[in-house]
């Protein structure tokens, strides 16, 4: 995954930056997701004791970052983008959390 | 005059840019996926809230197909895979292999709610209806809001195959397939989610 940008001809003859990976190294990415969504359900089957619910958050919060940095190009595209759509989420990730501790829903699970 | 027109034409073929440089329907979907968080957070956090009031009807975890939800997540996740190799061929103006990679998308896509209206109906069947519990009408909200969008997804999806056949779209055609696919990613990161906060992760 070293080469991360390529340059692609357009027909008009000018040349336009493509950001991205090469599809092989699609293919390597999604094959990272499978493994990680194979240790996912292993925990339904496999007792991970204390380690069950931060493995479950570990894993969930890779393949998000995964698919938004690589497939969606996050990590390729403009700053503005990884702002716009990081902001939304963190002030989802705050309202309801906010939310979810009006209801003393932390306090019930703790 | 003419410069004009030309400068105009050349925008009209490339989507309209912002101050920033950037395509406007660019940052204006990006803005759509941010304000998409929290339509899901808040139904993520509701289902969070009730999974637990289960008065009537069959509990969680005794009606989750975890295999068979498994399976379905693969083939979203897959999907994934092929949209972004859609989005490839697509800025490499190879227009075979971006129709092959949409329609294959749109199939991995079909299953996928295909898989889900099975698990709707199998729920239903085991006794749990929408107004069943506040657990059931919550998780069918969630769930079903995710399922429609994905459905939009695979009607977005043919639409491009159909007008791309007739030469009919708009402006930069990489880009028009590139704003599908930032959607269709987003459908997918939303049930990475759901699949470990609703279904792996016990009442």
């Amino acid at each position: 995954m070293s080469t991360a940008t390529e340059h692609v001809e357009h027909t008009d003859g000018h040349e336009a930056e493509h950001h991205g990976l090469s599809d092989k190294q699609y293919i390597y990415v999604a094959l990272i997701l499978a493994a990680l969504t194979a240790i996912e359900v292993s925990t339904y089957y496999i007792d991970f004791g204390p380690f069950f619910m931060p493995t479950l958050f570990i894993l969930m919060t890779v393949k998000f970052v995964t698919v938004v940095s690589y497939f969606m190009h996050l990590k390729f595209d403009n700053k503005l983008f990884t702002y716009l759509f990081y902001s939304g989420l963190i002030l989802a990730i705050c309202v309801y959390c906010g939310f979810l501790a009006t209801f003393k829903f932390f306090l019930q699970k703790g | 005059m003419a410069e004009t027109a030309i400068s105009h034409d050349h925008d009209a073929s490339h989507g309209a840019h912002s101050s920033t440089g950037l395509s406007n329907n660019k940052l204006g979907m990006w803005m759509f996926l941010g304000s998409e968080c929290l339509l899901f957070g808040g139904l993520i956090s509701t289902y969070m809230l009730y999974k637990g009031r289960v008065n009537s009807g069959p509990q969680p975890n005794k009606i989750f197909d975890i295999p068979f939800t498994s399976v379905s997540s693969f083939v979203l996740l897959m999907s994934s895979l092929t949209m972004v190799l859609a989005v490839s061929a697509a800025q490499r103006k190879d227009e075979r292999n971006m129709n092959l990679w949409l329609i294959i998308t749109a199939l991995l896509g079909a299953t996928f709610v295909g898989g889900q209206v099975y698990e709707f109906t199998s729920f239903y069947r085991e006794g749990l209806g929408f107004t069943t519990s506040l657990f059931g009408s919550s998780f069918y909200t969630l769930t079903g809001f995710h399922g429609v969008h994905v459905s939009v997804g695979i009607i977005m999806l043919m639409a491009l195959v159909g007008m791309n056949r007739n030469n009919r779209i708009p402006g930069d055609r990489a880009e028009v397939v590139e704003l599908i696919g930032l959607y269709w990613h987003f459908v997918d990161i939303v049930w990475i989610v759901i699949f470990t906060l609703v279904y792996l992760i016990p009442s």
